[in-house]
């Protein structure tokens, strides 16, 4: 972004080195990307919200929004509407400091995340050389908000929920991590951008084909970031029939809602990582990045605009697998997630470091047994969606069920 | 077995505490006396031949007019497929009998429920305190000569007839309605 | 208003139970009497280190309705309605143990057209009871679907009984000496369409939730209650038949027409975990919905054609004062058991409706010894109580 905002002020025909309002035009850039991050964040949110309803009432054999607009899509506005418009409860005996801001603790571990995540070719707000690592430390802000809302609220039920959330959370960060450094080894960067390139846009160029660790390391990732997310099969910090609503029973209105604004963006940001480390990004099938760069004009406005379609694309499929993920599956009870992290994930994460690391010595001697694994690989994916499918149709005869796209909308 | 053969084997066991079962009304019963009720209940279950393994029911019926309380003991047996009923008349000021929590749990839960309804102590029980009514209730439920405390924490325990309330409410509008007729203006006739 | 109102305070300190509990040290939180685990009103003193619990007292009460003591002054036949509210969810059965109760008090017979109705209604009642547990079940242990799924066939059971007695829930369809309405024409199509249709249903929900990795996980080795446990605290219905004691009073004991018909009687094995856990009390529950499309579906073809549905009922149903009756019957949650006194007029002297809810609460305390908080509400659910089964 810097390189941008240079070249505007050479075409205003300033040196940015020497001018002396550089810094305050670098200062005006980064608050307008703060604000468009933001808000897209924010819109997201909104938009997934109504996308979860929508597909939950799918699943669960009933509507869902219809009426606010067109298939209810004005629902989030309305709702948000109504959540500024509540009257602003903070409990008596609550403590009235840390209750009122630990929400923003959460949104700023959540929004912090968005700087280094790109979203295609050039869209990024800063592309650092550690981006990776970045996003991980940030995103452990979020617990401290988790922590500080429910100790706050002064009620037993959401220091319950709290505690849950915070072991949870900090449990997966390992697995979660160390998954994450598979494709980082891979890619040989931490940047996000670098480890898109370094993958392609057909299936077999992607990470998540390469060998039998990176396949592993995905689904690790994904467990681990449902559980980060506080989604089902891990949301039992907010155990809707024990808890609640676990650390925000207390909150109401406006604080609320930047709880959940939180749980649905982060969907967007656990997809768009996965999509960015395992599933070749932005990548254009069949272009390479660096003839990408080398675009110009109409071109390039169209490839731009291509990346930025298949990103999103890959992305809001991943969220339509964590919101499907969460109507279908039951809840894991926290001694037995707790033993699935620490006994088996973690040591899995580990010993998929280990293969990785002797599998790229093994490609490097040996070019064509890595392409060979790629395809292998590739090939065992599509038969495991065909099979999938294929059980889906026979789920469907099996019941006398129909697939009717006309009605209920 | 049927219920002569089940007293037989009691009174066998029993001798004279043991009396004749009570006219087969539509389901025979045997009356026994407060204090041997344990000792009964317990040979009931532990006997081979009559292995009663469960109590399904503990009820208590209130007879103001003889001045008793009954506490009657449904026994039910789930090798031997055989129901008993047993009964212990109490005296309705006092009613008091030894508890058979030890010898079957469900009647934890069921004594408990009598204690809180019609009064009868159950002596022995582990832990005798009220199960529906809160803990600070004053009275037996069941009882025939039962009366509502008027107030419960200032909760009145009656409320209005709702029809009353609409009767002030028509009376009031008929007054409403009069004092607008008399204070509105006479009309001019035009002439 | 004259003064205000003194809100009642039933402290924590006030409570009887923890005048005689040991407390020190550990977290003392309430569950309920509100809570979204919708078993009813239900109030849970839990007892805790964290997060696994010492002890979880139910506190029930909330819902108690003094519906034996309404019995004293209601006739015979007014009562009938009453008894529907014992047990809404399963309604039929309540109406029936009353009504065999009092049949035995008159020594009426019913005919035999009323019997078969009333086991058609009973058995879609037993369905769309178990529906409701099996699917808030799933639902409190996290699994959100199975919930409306349940609910959308149990619609087709409340229009099927809507049109049968003119209510959804609570449907004083039986009388005494028979019941209120002969099956419309043709129901017995409508609810061949229905069985046809629920039968492969309860197929898709087993794939979908009954042998879930997850729900396995969670409910299998819960609370294994051994089979003399079950007996001594007097559990009945599926929560005893799980333990692996085959006992049903269909056919223990036969009452109605029910030895004219051929179904099975599901025991829990232990088959995912221990035998008498709690999976092994879901799993009873879905096989009984099953069985009972089995004797619903022979109940439709062996309709007697002699129309009468009510047997030779008194105008005033007067029995001398102190004669007893007692009726079992094997309703959804299990063996309901009517205990009449007749009084000296048109009423009872006394009624007691023992219900298997309320001796499955007795069981929980044991039980909860050690279990996660987590875990407690699998095994509430699991037991399949309902509040106003245990209140009355």
């Amino acid at each position: 972004m810097q390189g941008f905002l240079d070249n505007l002020i050479r075409n205003a025909g300033h040196d940015p080195a020497t001018w002396p309002y550089t810094q305050f035009v670098y200062l005006a850039g980064m608050a307008v990307a703060a604000l468009i991050v933001i808000n897209f964040a924010a819109i997201a949110s909104g938009i997934f919200s109504w996308a979860e309803r929508r597909v939950a009432a799918r699943i669960q054999s009933r509507v869902g929004p219809n009426r606010v607009g067109p298939a209810g899509f004005l629902q989030w506005i309305a709702d948000a509407v109504k959540l500024l418009l509540k009257e602003d409860l903070v409990p008596d005996e609550a403590d009235q400091f840390l209750f009122r801001i630990a929400p923003y603790f959460m949104m700023v571990g959540f929004c912090c995340v968005f700087v280094t995540l790109p979203f295609s070719h050039s869209l990024i707000v800063a592309d650092m050389n550690i981006g990776v690592f970045y996003i991980i430390a940030v995103t452990a802000l979020i617990v401290v908000g988790i922590i500080m809302s429910g100790w706050s609220s002064n009620s037993k039920w959401s220091l319950f929920g709290a505690i849950r959330s915070a072991a949870q959370i900090i449990s997966y960060e390992i697995p979660g991590g160390m998954a994450l450094m598979i494709p980082v080894m891979l890619a040989g960067t931490m940047s996000t951008q670098g480890i898109i390139r370094a993958q392609g846009g057909l299936p077999w160029q992607w990470f998540l084909f390469d060998n039998p660790a990176a396949f592993a390391a995905f689904f690790i990732y994904f467990t681990s970031a449902l559980a980060e997310g506080n989604r089902t099969p891990f949301d039992l910090p907010e155990a809707e029939s024990e808890l609640v609503s676990g650390y925000n029973t207390e909150y109401s209105g406006m604080r609320f809602s930047y709880f959940f604004l939180v749980e649905w963006g982060n969907l967007w940001v656990m997809s768009a990582l996965a999509v960015t480390m395992f599933l070749g990004g932005w990548q254009i099938p069949g272009l390479s990045p660096e003839r990408f760069d080398a675009l110009t004009g109409g071109t390039a406005v169209v490839a731009e605009i291509g990346s930025l379609l298949i990103f999103a694309l890959k992305t809001l499929f991943f969220v339509f697998v964590v919101m499907w993920l969460r109507w279908t599956l039951p809840r894991i009870r926290i001694d037995q997630m707790m033993s699935m992290c620490w006994k088996y994930l973690v040591p899995a994460s580990f010993a998929g470091v280990l293969f990785v690391a002797v599998w790229m010595l093994i490609v490097n001697a040996a070019p064509w047994l890595g392409l060979a694994m790629r395809f292998t690989l590739t090939a065992v994916g599509a038969l495991t969606i065909a099979m999938f499918a294929l059980r889906v149709l026979k789920n469907i005869r099996d019941t006398g069920d129909k697939f009717d796209f006309t009605s209920n909308w | 077995m049927t219920f002569e053969e089940i007293q037989q084997r009691l009174a066998a066991k029993f001798g004279e505490r043991i009396g004749a079962l009570a006219p087969a009304n539509k389901d025979p019963f045997l009356v026994v006396a407060a204090g041997d009720l344990v000792e009964i209940c317990r040979f009931a279950k532990e006997d081979a031949e009559l292995a009663f393994d469960c109590l399904m029911n503990l009820s208590s019926v209130d007879w103001p007019k003889k001045n008793q309380i009954e506490v009657v003991y449904h026994l039910w047996s789930y090798s031997k497929r055989h129901a008993f009923v047993l009964k212990v008349l109490l005296d309705r000021a006092q009613p008091q009998v030894a508890s058979i929590e030890s010898v079957w749990k469900s009647a934890d839960w069921l004594e408990r429920e009598q204690f809180d309804l019609m009064g009868v102590q159950f002596e022995g029980h582990p832990d005798l305190r009220r199960i529906m009514m809160p803990d600070d209730w004053v009275g037996n439920p069941l009882r025939k000569d039962y009366a509502e405390q008027p107030q419960w924490h200032n909760i009145t325990t009656t409320r209005d007839n709702s029809l009353e309330g609409y009767v002030r409410l028509d009376e009031l509008k008929k007054k409403a309605a009069e004092a607008a007729a008399a204070a509105a203006p006479k009309k001019e006739v035009l002439q | 208003m004259s003064k205000p109102l003194e809100i009642p305070t039933m402290d924590m300190e006030n409570k009887e139970v923890l005048r005689r509990i040991e407390i020190t040290g550990d977290m003392l939180l309430n569950m309920g009497p509100q809570h979204p685990s919708t078993h009813g009103v239900i109030n849970f003193l839990v007892q805790t280190d964290g997060e696994v619990m010492k002890r979880a007292i139910p506190e029930v009460g909330y819902l108690h309705r003094s519906l034996e003591k309404i019995g004293e002054r209601c006739t015979y036949n007014g009562y009938m309605p009453y008894t529907d509210r014992v047990d809404y969810i399963a309604a039929m059965f309540a109406n029936q143990g009353w009504a065999m109760a009092v049949e035995r008090l008159l020594g009426l017979q019913v005919p035999k057209r009323a019997e078969y109705c009333r086991v058609i209604a009973c058995e879609l009642n037993r369905i769309s009871s178990h529906l409701i547990s099996v699917g808030t079940m799933a639902m409190d242990v996290g699994a959100v679907t199975p919930f409306p799924y349940a609910l959308r066939e149990r619609e087709f059971i409340n229009d099927l009984l809507e049109e049968l007695c003119g209510a959804r829930l609570t449907y004083n369809y039986l009388r005494i000496g028979g019941v209120a309405f002969d099956l419309p024409s043709g129901y017995e199509d409508k609810v061949s369409t229905f069985l046809d249709h629920f039968e492969k249903i309860l197929d898709e929900f087993n794939r979908l939730i009954t042998y879930n990795e997850i729900f396995i996980k969670r409910l299998a080795h819960l609370a294994p209650i051994p089979a003399p446990m079950a007996i001594d605290y007097c559990l009945v219905g599926p929560n005893l038949r799980a333990s692996g004691v085959n006992f049903d009073v269909r056919k223990a004991l036969p009452y109605s027409v029910y030895p004219e018909f051929d179904f099975d009687v599901p025991l829990g094995k232990g088959e995912v975990g221990t035998p008498g856990d709690s999976w092994d009390r879901f799993w009873c529950r879905v096989e009984e919905m099953r069985q009972s499309c089995r004797i619903l579906r022979q109940a439709l073809a062996q309709m007697p054609k002699d129309p009468a549905i009510m047997g030779k009922v008194p105008r005033k149903i007067k029995v001398p004062e102190g004669t007893e009756a007692y009726s079992r019957i094997e309703s959804a949650r299990g063996d309901m058991q009517y205990y009449v006194v007749a009084g000296s007029g048109e009423n009872a002297h006394r009624v007691k409706i023992r219900t298997g809810s309320f001796t499955a609460m007795g069981i929980i305390d044991a039980l909860s010894r050690g279990l996660m908080i987590a875990d407690l509400v699998a095994l509430i659910a699991s037991l399949d109580v309902v509040a106003p089964e245990i209140d009355r």
